[in-house]
């Protein structure tokens, strides 16, 4: 079985974004970028699931600028067989992104789909879910658990208030949660192998994609933020100001 | 204008995380119509029918909607939705998994997590864990949102009227089945509704310590939350985590409990009224948002705030 597992590039997590001076756009230069932690985990599936026998092939893919073949190349540290880059320096909405991934799946005839739930640029989780509906595959989103089972996964999905398992037939979309594993440390050797394996490009235009934007940004702003507030010195003052300054107890 | 809202529910009553929905359709203007799917759910309707704002609501029942699995929902959605300016639902873990692929059956780009309406098909939504927030247009003839629950008043219910419309017809997509729930029972209030809110983080060093929670909680009738880091370590399940991931909350009263307050925890719940930080690093950025900030042994000191309460 051939797994797909899409990756994308995003500002480090221990960044701390700020809007540029002019409000048009956020400040990006010179900050630090990784594979986004959920689509990192997402990876760490794919690889386990071909550790175990269940998938014969890993194809990473990514839709992004030139720069995203680092983390492909990540990826391919990690375990996957080869990469696809589709290669666009266009802002790509999930929708767009969804799309490429569409035409990927239309040539590569995955049985399994892995993504992240969410990227944390955007924060949209959006992508598998459009994807979904793109390829007409069944969709389990925020998975803790896959069982690969014949011609069905079986997943434990995170929603509000507990878990639900749900069974959804191959081909399928499946997103990552947090649990779903913890993703390795790719070891020197691998890294050095990452760099023989094959890496395609191609681009939006090539497969028939139009990644014209939806949404325009009109703007960014700063949110407004906290003032720090005082120290209490202990917990009797505390509740003393919880009850009588902030009135939010009784 | 003509707005769809997606009702959250669990076939016998209306989960109240609708009505900020229905708030932010009130904000955008117009004919405001409540969409409930799901099996023998007409309660749920006549529920719906009381929301003040909506005009109508329709009734899909059906086996295929049961377990609103996102691929037979969807298809009902992006059925009906065609004849809508805007479409909402709010952005609970069901309406995620559902929106965005009604949205692509339509080729629409959705927008998630809108905080405000600025006019008909203008929004702003936080992005990169909230440090920034964006103002964006939409130029899709449909608009598809996914609403931040604490972001809009929840709409009235009681003096609503509205009709209850069936809608004939059932969409299955046969892709996938609902095999089992696990959902945690708990007498206390849900995370993203509760008035005051308790989490803890890395500093409780263990899953048995967030017992120490428990006791505080139930005098002050609040939820229990976690940080990502707190969940990570395996201390307690992912549905109590709050942050840019996790669940989103504004409660009156948030009570930070050995969490550090990393960028990710601060996006789930800096929105509170009333912050307050127990932590025995008082270096700790927590310490900056926080109303009220204590620097001491959380082991110390948790025990004293229950007797104190």
């Amino acid at each position: 079985m051939k797994v797909l597992v899409a990756v994308k590039r995003v500002v480090d997590y221990n960044v701390k974004v700020r809007p540029k001076a002019d409000g048009t756009g956020v400040d990006l230069a010179n900050v630090k970028m990784s594979i986004n932690p959920f689509c990192e985990i997402a990876v760490e599936e794919a690889v386990r699931l071909k550790e175990k026998g269940v998938a014969t092939e890993v194809i990473a893919v990514s839709v992004g600028s030139q720069q995203s073949q680092e983390q492909l190349r990540t990826a391919l540290a990690l375990g996957a067989d080869r990469a696809i880059l589709v290669l666009t320096d266009d802002v790509m909405e999930p929708l767009a992104i969804a799309k490429c991934l569409r035409a990927i799946c239309d040539s590569e005839s995955p049985d399994i789909v892995l993504m992240g739930k969410q990227a944390i640029d955007g924060d949209n989780n959006q992508t598998g879910q459009m994807l979904g509906a793109l390829t007409g595959y069944g969709q389990a989103t925020f998975a803790s658990e896959i069982t690969i089972d014949g011609a069905n996964a079986s997943v434990i999905r995170e929603v509000d208030g507990g878990l639900q398992t749900v069974s959804v037939s191959l081909p399928a979309i499946v997103t990552s949660d947090l649990r779903l594993n913890e993703p390795r440390y790719a070891s020197l050797p691998n890294i050095m192998k990452a760099k023989k394996k094959t890496l395609d490009t191609t681009t939006p235009s090539d497969l028939g994609v139009d990644t014209s934007p939806r949404v325009s940004l009109l703007g960014v702003e700063r949110p407004a933020e906290r003032q720090a507030g005082i120290k209490v010195e202990d917990v009797a003052q505390l509740v003393d100001k919880l009850r009588n300054e902030a009135k939010v107890i009784s | 204008m003509s707005i769809l809202i997606v009702a959250e529910h669990d076939n016998a009553s209306l989960n109240v995380a609708t009505l900020n929905s229905v708030t932010a359709g009130v904000a955008i203007g117009g004919d405001i119509h409540l969409l409930v799917a799901g099996e023998a759910c007409s309660a749920v309707a006549d529920e719906a029918s009381q929301v003040a704002g909506v005009s109508k609501v329709l009734l899909a029942e059906s086996a295929a909607y049961t377990h609103a699995l996102a691929e037979n929902v969807s298809l009902l959605i992006a059925d009906l939705g065609a004849n809508y300016s805007h479409i909402l639902g709010t952005s609970t873990s069901n309406a995620k998994n559902i929106l965005p692929r009604a949205a692509a059956l339509l080729d629409v780009q959705a927008i998630s997590d809108i905080t405000e309406v600025v006019d008909t098909d203008t929004f702003k939504r936080p992005i990169y864990a909230g440090n920034v927030i964006a103002t964006v247009k939409s130029s899709d003839a449909i608009k598809v949102l996914i609403v931040r629950g604490t972001a809009f008043d929840a709409a009235a219910v009681g003096d609503g009227s509205a009709s209850i419309e069936a809608v004939a017809g059932s969409h299955d997509a046969g892709k996938s089945s609902f095999v089992s729930e696990e959902v945690v029972k708990s007498d206390r209030p849900e995370l993203t509704a509760a008035d005051i809110v308790i989490s803890g983080g890395r500093g409780m060093g263990s899953g048995e310590n967030f017992e120490l929670l428990n006791g505080i909680a139930d005098k002050l009738g609040a939820a229990i939350g976690a940080s990502r880091a707190a969940v990570d370590a395996g201390f307690v399940p992912n549905d109590m985590q709050v942050g840019q991931t996790g669940k989103i909350v504004a409660p009156d009263l948030y009570v930070a409990v050995g969490i550090s307050g990393a960028i990710q925890h601060l996006a789930g719940m800096k929105d509170s009224k009333v912050i307050v930080a127990i932590n025995k690093d008082e270096e700790a950025p927590i310490f900056s948002v926080a109303d009220y900030g204590l620097v001491a042994d959380l082991f110390v000191a948790l025990p004293e705030l229950e007797a104190a309460l």
